[in-house]
């Protein structure tokens, strides 16, 4: 028996190591940007700059949210438990909670929109047991209905909200049914794909499209002549929770 | 040795009821209704033999929701060449567009029930 | 083996069928859950898991618990487990069949859930919590079979399952690791942000486990003839009190590092567990009630002479198991949603059908342990005194 023992301790104590150590290396060895930079280095990487100065002009303005919920089937339950949304409008200290201060309103009051930040380093990729989300080439985190189990792991590491889960049919609770576009079934989660629809088109996203004020803009920021990068360029802008590393790509210019 | 007569009288009862459907069909099933096309379509041709699509439909739109959805490839090219638009709605919808009289003559009959219009939309369907 | 089930006693058959009922009412449940989607349940956008997963997470630390009797007895050769060893391996059998049902439950889409092994995915800690977790039950499964086999042709195990029973003694410590990393690697939730999860989860575990063994030997001791020992269950009475202790210390050091901190994404569930946010408060008597038995417990635990007495330890067991249901299931898990990310106070409680689905699965899993444990305490009974079966059987009393 103390021999065993002796050879357990062993194994056991190599194993360990082998395992612990594995994830930490693969890490380390990765070609990741340390910062809170950008990521990607491919031709495309598809980004949306929103001006609040703009988007505060039409106070109570609903048309991005409306023009997508149309667009993509998403539908109303009318109570919060259900919810469903892919882009809605939140104040500055639910969007930004870790950059409240107290006279912050008075610069930035919102509401603003919010949605999918379509991340660098998105989480809910990282946790999906199936790969039914994944980051595009282009950067869109895509979702697959198809495959999604509705284990909702995605909606638990998502920083941002981002994330809907049907809680039961959705089919009755869609006002108009767009036949172009699928509904989403009972038992999955769903969220924006940056319009991917409509980009394959030649469209520009349906919430851009919609914008009486011209708040939002849609662009490729691999691009230094596009107009997302010359906004940023030209303004300060802001990104939701920087600090946990997921470099999202929806920029708040303030 | 002794319980012949109950093992064959249990194998008759198993075998009627495992060919069930086929007995059942047989005598209570109706006429096969053939998938039905409306009359005045714009296109002439399907983008396969009907044979093929016959067989193989389903694997087909399996085939095309990966390559749209996880692929982001929209157009899919046919035996001939030609170009089509991978998509059930905007390519195969358009003639056949009544899902009642096409696809569900079939299903219905074959007791097959594709989950597909749980989310696509049937426009001329209530669904 | 298997035909000792079948034969009991008018009350081994009472329980059986009220553990019927308790299953049957529960699936009628799962239809309707089936039939309408998880709207059936009070989880929402905000709070995305709930009841289900609290029980998963509890319950996995119940399995990976028989290390604490599987460990003394093969790797130290600890003799007064000889007893007890398979009945805990079996008690890790029954709860990891849990831990994979509450899995089933709580996933939207159940028909698909293959797709977790058609589309492995290794970023995924949840595909690797169902590796392991499947992993373990086939290795418990094997063990308690080849050992009660041998047990009863009077035989020692065969050689190649040794190292087999040795793999399943870090298997146990990597379930509880793999469903702490389920939460501990989130940005997204701050209050499982924390390195001492996993160790917290594993001390918790060889608290509640023990305590639920002891329990059950006390009880299978007043119903059957079977006796694990005095020194056995004096022992595991010390396992459950260090672990207890421990695990009350982890929660200690979580607590300081969030409030000396000041920083406010870590104090704010803590203070949403203990006093309630903006009004709300659901959790606050539950965890309070958790914190009291815990103490209470403790008091009886740290008192050697006190432990002595089976039915102080009975108290403290329950008392034990109670506390740290309540702190890791729901405490732990659905605190992690309250406030949410955008800092949000949007509460959960179970449903009704969620409570009476989850009662059906500790239903199976009772259904399994005494089952299990009907057919090792036969197996005994042939093993030790063939003449003493049938009183074996019969209840003592």
């Amino acid at each position: 028996m103390g021999d065993d023992r002796r050879r357990f301790l062993k194994v056991a104590g190599v194993t360990l190591l082998a395992v612990g150590g594995a994830p930490v290396l693969t890490t380390l060895a990765q070609d990741k940007s340390s910062g809170h930079g950008n990521a990607t280095a491919g031709a495309k990487r598809f980004a949306m700059v929103i001006d609040l100065k703009r988007c505060e002009q039409e106070q109570g303005c609903t048309l991005c949210s409306e023009a997508c919920h149309r667009e993509h089937n998403v539908p109303d339950f009318g109570n919060p438990k259900d919810e469903v949304k892919w882009i809605w409008k939140e104040t500055y200290e639910h969007a930004f909670p870790s950059e409240e201060y107290s006279y912050a309103p008075e610069r930035v009051a919102g509401p603003m929109p919010v949605m999918c930040n379509h991340c660098d380093h998105p989480p809910c990729v990282r946790v999906c047991p199936t790969k039914a989300t994944w980051k595009r080439d282009d950067g869109i985190v895509m979702m697959d209905w198809h495959r999604c189990i509705g284990c909702r792991y995605c909606m638990v590491a998502c920083p941002y909200s981002s994330r809907s889960f049907n809680w039961r049919n959705p089919r009755p609770f869609i006002k108009q049914l767009n036949a172009d576009f699928p509904t989403r079934t009972k038992g999955v989660v769903e969220k924006c794909t940056m319009c991917e629809e409509r980009l394959s088109d030649g469209l520009a996203p349906a919430c851009v499209a919609a914008c009486k004020a011209k708040a939002m803009t849609f662009g490729n920021l691999a691009d230094p002549n596009s107009e997302v990068r010359k906004l940023l360029r030209d303004g300060y802008a802001l990104r939701r929770n920087p600090g946990l590393g997921t470099l999202p790509q929806i920029y708040y210019l303030v | 040795m002794h319980d012949s007569g109950k093992i064959l009288a249990g194998l008759v009862v198993f075998g009627a009821l495992v060919t069930f459907p086929v007995w059942y069909h047989a005598a209570w099933g109706g006429p096969l209704v053939k998938p039905r096309l409306p009359a005045d379509l714009a296109e002439k041709e399907c983008i396969a033999p009907t044979a093929y699509m016959r067989e193989h439909h389903m694997e087909l739109l399996n085939s095309w929701r990966a390559q749209v959805v996880r692929d982001g490839h929209r157009s899919w090219t046919g035996e001939n060449g030609r170009q089509w638009r991978a998509s059930l709605t905007k390519t195969c919808l358009r003639c056949h567009a009544n899902k009642a009289d096409f696809c569900d003559t079939c299903h219905s009959s074959a007791g097959v029930k594709p989950v597909c219009f749980d989310c696509h939309v049937d426009p001329k369907g209530k669904n | 083996m298997f035909e000792k089930v079948f034969s009991g006693s008018p009350r081994y058959w009472t329980w059986i069928l009220g553990l019927a009922c308790v299953i049957g009412i529960g699936f009628y449940f799962y239809l309707r859950q089936l039939e309408y989607g998880l709207g059936v349940t009070g989880l929402s956008r905000d709070v995305t898991w709930g009841f289900y997963i609290a029980q998963l997470t509890f319950l996995v630390g119940v399995a990976a618990s028989a290390v604490m009797v599987v460990l003394p007895y093969y790797l130290h050769d600890y003799k007064a487990f000889g007893k007890l060893a398979v009945l805990g391996e079996f008690l890790a059998v029954a709860a990891v069949t849990m831990c994979l049902l509450f899995v089933m439950v709580d996933i939207g889409q159940p028909f698909r859930a293959l797709n977790m092994f058609l589309h492995p995915t290794p970023n995924s800690i949840l595909f690797w919590d169902a590796f392991v977790l499947n992993g373990y039950l086939v290795l418990n499964a094997l063990i308690t079979r080849v050992t009660l086999v041998a047990e009863r042709k009077n035989e020692s195990p065969p050689k190649w399952i040794k190292p087999i029973i040795y793999l399943s003694i870090p298997w146990a410590v990597s379930i509880h690791t793999v469903t702490a990393f389920l939460y501990c690697g989130l940005g997204a939730r701050p209050f499982w942000m924390t390195a001492i999860l996993a160790p917290r989860f594993l001390a918790s575990a060889f608290a509640s486990g023990p305590s639920l063994l002891i329990l059950i030997m006390l009880i299978a001791r007043k119903l059957t003839r079977f006796d694990p020992g005095k020194e056995a269950i004096n022992k595991l009475a010390q396992i459950t009190t260090y672990a207890m202790i421990t695990n009350l210390f982890f929660i200690a050091l979580e607590m300081f590092t969030a409030f000396y901190s000041n920083i406010p994404e870590h104090m704010i569930h803590f203070q949403y567990m203990f006093f309630g946010v903006d009004g709300k408060s659901a959790l606050v008597p539950w965890m309070w009630t958790s914190v009291l038995a815990a103490l209470g417990s403790l008091v009886i635990l740290l008192n050697p002479r006190a432990r002595q007495s089976y039915q102080l330890l009975a108290t403290a067991c329950v008392l034990v198991f109670s506390s740290i249901w309540i702190d890791k299931g729901m405490g732990m898990v659905v605190t992690g949603f309250v406030p949410s990310p955008l800092g949000k106070v949007n509460e959960y409680m179970p449903t009704l059908p969620e409570v009476m689905i989850s009662l059906a699965i500790y239903a199976i899993g009772l259904l399994m342990v005494t089952v299990f444990y009907k057919i090792a305490l036969s197996v005994r009974g042939e093993v030790e005194a063939p003449a003493a079966v049938v009183a074996q059987e019969e209840p003592a009393r």
